[in-house]
């Protein structure tokens, strides 16, 4: 499905609904270039969960965990590793197996280590592009790959219908 | 063990892309700092790599500890103990120079201490200057991190503020990245800047009356906005007002922070904190607030094995030190339950 947000905090809003859905295994992959929101995104993802704390960028650590009730959530960053080909030495999914929930920024070079997840790719809004002022819109497409979000995919559309192109 | 000035400590790092020992006597005394960089192995990637990492501090940490012993003039069987960074950092590189530590002290049958990489930090000044008075605050800025730091005394700190998402390095390197000026990012935009004008484009102070804390991931944005949007820019315009934007926020916190506890001056720690300009602000700045500035050589703010020791001699003489079985830890924070007696 294809999304627009005017601004961080729908962009926000949207990461909250995709998180109230997740379950213990889920695996969601960011993608999409620097500056477009992946950020703001994984906040309010994190927020959505449980998290309390600061979720500061795992750019440098590759992994941040955080515990929020019964759940784990890993927030990865392959940034530093997407021309390398070492995604596989990070074992992403084995991250996600026990009560976690996995959601991986610039997903792109993870997509072909994990078969069943959502991808959701956030890209600068051009209709906005011509603005003077900064460009705050996005448009978010999101895809469920393999069974497990397939299942949840008509809940999922339903919650987001208002930001539904 | 008796820890005191006569206490020589071997310090061992590899937590990111430096492989570094040194000998340290009585917390203070530098006898040798060997630091082997892996910066032209990653710059052809552009950043850090883990496994790459991983592998160099494995060739590299033999000859840089065996360098840092002939460099000293010592016999080995002077060594009290041995201490290395147990934390934050890659899980992978930490690995290499916790298994190499640990075997040393079993080897030579010393104390093992782990120490904690950002503790560290808040040493290196002292290392330079062992006459300075708390209560401090340490505002450490590197790629992974950014932060202010009350230290009240040795092993008494007070976190008062840190980045709620990127820190300022990994601002530099970010942008840079986008515009082609090269890695390690920090000092090319140093450099790039020279040629600039930061005042060429206003990008946002982000949090600047709100709070010690401090978010660099909307600057980031903004900035990548304005080139995609502007796309004739000169480099060296952005570079500079990018740096300019980060160092007004740095600076502006730092001194509010020792204003609001006292300090008795402002200590610079971390990577970026070899940046020229922020360097001179927080110069000019303590000078006006009448408070000292340290600002140690740029080999004492970026990673270094001397500041290891110092700050594992500490541990040694308060705490004691560290069971074998300790493990590393990737993402350790500063002030953790683990290493706090």
């Amino acid at each position: 499905m294809e999304l627009h947000t005017a601004s961080p905090s729908d962009t926000r809003e949207v990461a909250a609904a995709i998180a109230r859905l997740a379950r213990s295994g889920d695996i969601v992959l960011l993608t999409g270039d620097m500056g477009v929101g992946k950020t703001v995104f994984a906040q309010g993802f994190g927020a959505a969960l449980g998290v309390a704390e600061p979720m500061t960028s795992p750019t440098f650590t590759l992994v941040n965990s955080y515990q929020c009730g019964s759940l784990t959530l890993h927030h990865a960053d392959l940034y530093r590793l997407e021309r390398t080909g070492e995604v596989a030495d990070l074992a992403l999914a084995e991250l996600a197996e026990f009560s976690g929930v996995l959601l991986v920024e610039w997903g792109e070079a993870a997509a072909a280590t994990v078969r069943d997840h959502l991808e959701v790719h956030l890209d600068v809004d051009d209709a906005d592009a011509d603005a003077l002022d900064e460009v705050t819109g996005r448009t978010i497409e999101i895809s469920a790959i393999g069974p497990s979000w397939a299942q949840r995919y008509g809940r999922l559309t339903e919650a987001l219908a208002r930001f539904a192109c | 063990m008796t820890v005191d000035e006569h206490t020589l400590v071997l310090g061992v790092e590899t937590s990111c892309d430096e492989t570094a020992a040194a000998l340290v006597l009585g917390g203070d005394d530098v006898i040798s700092s060997v630091v082997s960089s892996q910066i032209d192995l990653h710059a052809e990637f552009g950043g850090v790599v883990p496994e790459v990492a991983s592998r160099a501090h494995l060739e590299s940490l033999n000859p840089v500890v065996a360098r840092a012993i002939v460099e000293g003039g010592i016999d080995p069987s002077r060594i009290d103990a041995v201490a290395c960074t147990i934390g934050p950092g890659l899980i992978g590189a930490l690995l290499v120079g916790v298994s190499a530590a640990k075997a040393l002290a079993l080897a030579w049958d010393v104390p093992f201490v782990g120490v904690n990489h950002l503790e560290a930090h808040l040493y290196a000044a002292f290392l330079e200057d062992t006459n300075l008075q708390f209560p401090l605050v340490v505002l450490l800025v590197s790629g992974g991190h950014t932060m202010l730091v009350e230290m009240r005394d040795h092993g008494d700190y007070r976190l008062l503020g840190r980045t709620i998402d990127d820190a300022a390095g990994e601002a530099f390197d970010k942008v840079a990245r986008f515009l082609d000026l090269g890695y390690p990012g920090g000092p090319a935009i140093d450099r790039a800047s020279d040629a600039g004008d930061p005042d060429a484009i206003r990008f946002p102070r982000a949090m600047m009356d709100d709070g010690l804390d401090f978010s660099f991931s909307g600057l980031k944005t903004s900035v990548l906005n304005y080139v995609r949007r502007e796309p004739d820019v000169a480099s060296v315009d952005v570079a500079a007002s990018l740096q300019q934007a980060v160092i007004d926020v740095l600076v502006h916190k730092a001194r509010r922070a020792a204003h609001e506890v006292g300090a008795t001056g402002i200590v610079l720690g971390g990577g970026v904190a070899a940046n020229r300009l922020l360097r001179a602000e927080i110069a000019a700045a303590c000078a006006a607030d009448g408070i000292g500035a340290f600002l140690p050589s740029r080999e004492m703010c970026t990673d270094n094995a001397a500041m290891i020791a110092a700050a594992g001699w500490h541990r040694l003489r308060a705490v004691g030190p560290s069971p074998l079985d300790i493990g590393a830890f990737p993402t350790m924070p500063l002030l953790d339950q683990a290493l706090i007696r």
